[in-house]
């Protein structure tokens, strides 16, 4: 047939192209050739004659699966049914042509030599030919090799049979590739045994659980006595838990507070507060270097003025909008003081404060009560620190304990008990009476003072002094008559005769009343033009005090007998009057000398002077609030440190250290022991008497002019 | 308390009977102390009338407890000289004339 020989003709030629590049050409005219012949058709000796018709007719010739010669009735015999059946499936298959294969699967054993084998030629014949390399490339990367090549193959190992050594060298290369089989006749599996350790005993005597001896003998009366004991240690114990109250100091005060809670806030509360005065200790290091070591030096270059540092300033947040009523420095606690706050103005009352605030600790309040009226005045008890009494401006009076942890007060008068019915201005405690129950007075614009005394569960209210105005008794609504009273804004108690008082009004006047009298007073002075705020006994001086008022001075006054009072009665003049161009909030003497009192103005400064050093001027005259108009309301001098606290009406608190200029003392003579308390007061009585002594030798033309 | 509230109503009364329990002398810990000082309670209330078995109450509760070799004596009249193990006695009267002592040797 031409068109295959024309195919395998082609075929060849490609091959023959692919093995030999170089026979090019005259191949190439060869192809035309076999073209130009495949034209001629070459028909079979006996080849039928046909015509056209028959050439064109078509047989249609179905082809099928069925194999024509299988035979259709086979027939078996079926042991299930035991009978002959016909078997339905007949074999369909027919071989017309079979021949065994010599192809080999890649991943076979039998390939893997015949590729080995390939591998080795290939090196070998590297050697001798480079023209024969890219036959052996093709043999080796086949994954199938066809029969004729391999045997094409082993004639050219027998060929190249004489270079043994070639061979041997590449073994190696196979070895390596394959994995190495353990020699099954050869092969010994190894063990070996440790050895033993001998035991040992070892043991250790432990000391045995520590013990003691108890001896006791057992008889009714011995159980008799021990309930007896007891019961009688009980009851001591609940007489004492009455008065203990009074005894248990602030010492105990931590002690119950983390005792009485148990929850588990509270349970940390000691550790908190410690980690909280140490970052405070931390945090305000500077001024408590300051507070305890820095001294104005300036002081030495100015003969007499001295200075204030401001050191710690106390702000609460809850007391921002509140003034600060009163200020009181604990009488046990160096660093601790408590300060009341309270409005001062009538058209903005709310809430109050009591907030005790310790030098330890400047960023919030060591215990704070908070009230529903303001809080106007304030005073610790100088026997039992933890009570505080309280005046508000409702009118009421309340006693607060800073040991229990009580939201409110312990004691509140009621309208029912007695209550001012004005605010009440200042409070006092007293020492406690003859059956021991403590008490205080209490001083309010409706006129009365009150003496409030502690009973168990109980205040009970004595009225007494009423201050009235004789000389104007006002219209009643239906023309009764209705004796006016005064309204007192400040007392102070002297400190040795004990039933003597002094009483500021409101109408400027100062009375200096006897707790023996309750109608009629000792003396009166007609003191001030405007409203006092603060009356207070030297502190050394039995007979001098001072006074403030709104009407901007500060006056110093003297105790006079009862016969000079009736020669000259209303012609009352101060020893000293100082101007200080504004309402004067609050005057305090210095614990340490009998000359020297402080005093704050509502503009803002602070004023501190001197008698001994200057009658005339403060010695020392400063801006102590921060904003402009924030108005100073009282002023106390630290019992023990040269610093005083400044309270202000937006609820912040202002510690001042004295410069030494301010608190100068007289110089001690050298050697000389130290003076004891009582030298020293007489001193300082000495220093005072001296100055006045000066005033009161021309009495007349100092006041006159 | 309840004794306390009773105490005062017969404060004159002299011939009072005392109840509660009364710890003579322990160095138990707090806790264990009032462990067991609430079993004795428990155990005399129990066996008023028989003080070997609350003894016997005691003293096996307390094995339970606190480990073995616990000793309990119950009674109204008797001298006793122990050896303890150090915290691990109490000494107590209960009942106004119960003498109750635990103590733990072993």
């Amino acid at each position: 047939m031409p068109p295959k020989s024309k195919n395998s003709v082609a075929i060849e030629r490609k091959r023959s192209r692919r093995d030999q590049d170089d026979l090019t050409d005259t191949a190439e005219a060869a192809e035309q050739d076999d073209w130009m012949q495949a034209k001629a058709l070459v028909k079979p000796d006996d080849q039928l004659e046909l015509t056209e018709a028959e050439l064109k007719e078509e047989f249609t010739r179905i082809l099928t699966a069925n194999n024509p010669h299988a035979p259709q009735n086979i027939v078996r015999y079926s042991f299930k049914e035991r009978q002959f059946k016909q078997t339905s499936s007949v074999d369909q298959l027919a071989v017309h042509f079979s021949m065994d294969g010599n192809l080999l699967h890649k991943d076979s054993e039998e390939a893997r030599r015949q590729m080995n084998r390939t591998e080795r030629q290939s090196v070998v014949k590297e050697e001798p030919t480079e023209s024969g390399e890219p036959e052996a490339a093709a043999a080796s990367t086949a994954a199938v090799e066809e029969v004729t090549e391999e045997g094409g193959a082993e004639g050219e190992v027998k060929d190249d049979g004489g270079e043994e050594g070639a061979a041997t060298a590449s073994k190696g290369a196979k070895a390596k590739s394959e994995k190495k089989l353990t020699n099954q006749f050869n092969y010994s599996e190894r063990a070996s045994q440790t050895y033993n350790n001998p035991f040992r005993d070892r043991g250790t005597v432990t000391e045995p659980p520590p013990r003691a001896s108890f001896s006791s003998n057992v008889t009714q009366w011995e159980i008799y006595d021990a309930y007896q004991e007891d019961f009688e240690k009980q009851e001591k114990t609940k007489e004492k838990k009455v008065p203990g109250r009074k005894e248990e100091g602030k010492t105990k005060k931590k002690f119950t507070m983390s005792e009485s809670s148990s929850d588990d806030i509270s349970r940390v509360e000691t550790a908190a507060k410690i980690v909280e005065r140490m970052v405070n200790q931390n945090t305000y290091d500077d001024i408590a270097q300051d507070f305890k070591y820095w001294e104005d030096v300036s002081d030495e270059y100015r003969d007499q003025e001295g200075t204030l540092l401001p050191l710690w300033k106390f702000t609460f947040e809850k007391a921002k909008k509140l003034a600060i009523t009163s200020v009181c420095w604990s009488p046990m606690y160096r660093d601790l003081y408590a300060v009341s706050c309270g409005s001062y103005d009538f058209m903005k009352q709310g809430s109050g404060l009591i907030i005790f605030w310790t030098l330890k600790n400047p960023s919030f309040p060591e215990c704070y009560f908070e009230t529903d009226s303001g809080v106007m005045c304030l005073d610790i008890h100088p026997q039992h620190p933890h009570l505080i009494c309280a005046g508000f401006y409702d009118g009421s009076v309340a006693v607060f304990s800073a040991v229990e942890r009580k939201e409110g007060p312990i004691y509140r008068c009621t309208a029912k008990n007695g209550k001012h019915t004005d605010p009440v201005w200042q409070v006092r405690w007293q020492k406690d009476d003859a059956d021991n129950n403590m008490n205080f007075y209490s001083i309010s614009s409706d006129g009365r003072i009150c003496l409030w005394t502690i009973l168990k569960n109980e205040m009970i209210f004595q009225d007494v002094i009423r201050l009235l105005l004789p000389d104007v008794p006002a219209e009643g609504p239906d023309g009764i008559k209705v004796p006016t009273t005064g309204s007192g804004t400040a007392f102070d108690f002297h400190q040795q005769k004990d039933y003597l008082f002094l009483v500021g009004t409101e109408e400027g006047k100062v009375h200096i009343c006897s707790k023996a009298y309750t109608s009629h007073f000792i003396d009166t002075i007609n003191a001030h033009n405007m409203a006092v705020y603060k009356v207070c006994w030297n502190r050394f001086h039995p007979r001098i005090f001072i006074t403030c008022s709104a009407d901007w001075t500060v006056k110093i006054w003297e105790m006079r007998d009862t016969l000079e009072k009736k020669n000259e009665n209303e012609s009352r003049k101060p020893l000293f009057s100082f101007d200080l161009n504004n309402c004067v909030g609050d005057v305090a003497w210095a614990p340490y000398s009998s000359t020297v009192f402080a005093a704050v103005t509502s503009d803002g400064k602070a004023f501190v002077y001197d008698l001994n050093v200057n009658k005339y001027e403060p010695l020392c005259e400063q801006m102590v609030a921060q904003k402009k108009k924030t108005k100073l309301t009282h002023v106390d001098f630290n019992p023990t440190y040269p610093m005083l606290i400044v309270g202000d009406d937006r609820g912040s608190v202002i510690s001042l250290k004295l410069s030494p200029n301010l608190r100068k003392m007289k110089a001690e003579k050298k050697g000389a022991p130290p003076p004891d308390e009582a030298t020293k007061i007489q001193r300082e009585i000495e220093k005072l008497e001296k100055i006045l002594s000066m005033v009161r030798e021309q009495p007349t033309e100092a006041t006159h002019s | 308390m309840a004794e306390v509230t009773e105490e005062k109503k017969a404060d004159a009364d002299l011939k009072r009977v005392h109840t509660y329990p009364l710890i003579r002398h322990s160095d138990m810990n707090d806790e264990m102390k009032t462990e067991a000082m609430e079993l004795c309670v428990t155990a005399c209330e129990k066996f008023a009338s028989n003080n070997e078995n609350a003894a016997k109450m005691i003293k096996d509760t307390m094995d339970k407890k606190f480990g073995a070799s616990w000793h309990a004596v119950v009674g109204e009249g008797y001298g006793f000289e122990i050896t303890h193990e150090v915290k691990n006695l109490l000494y107590m009267f209960f009942g106004g004339n119960m003498a109750i002592i635990l103590w733990k040797c072993s």
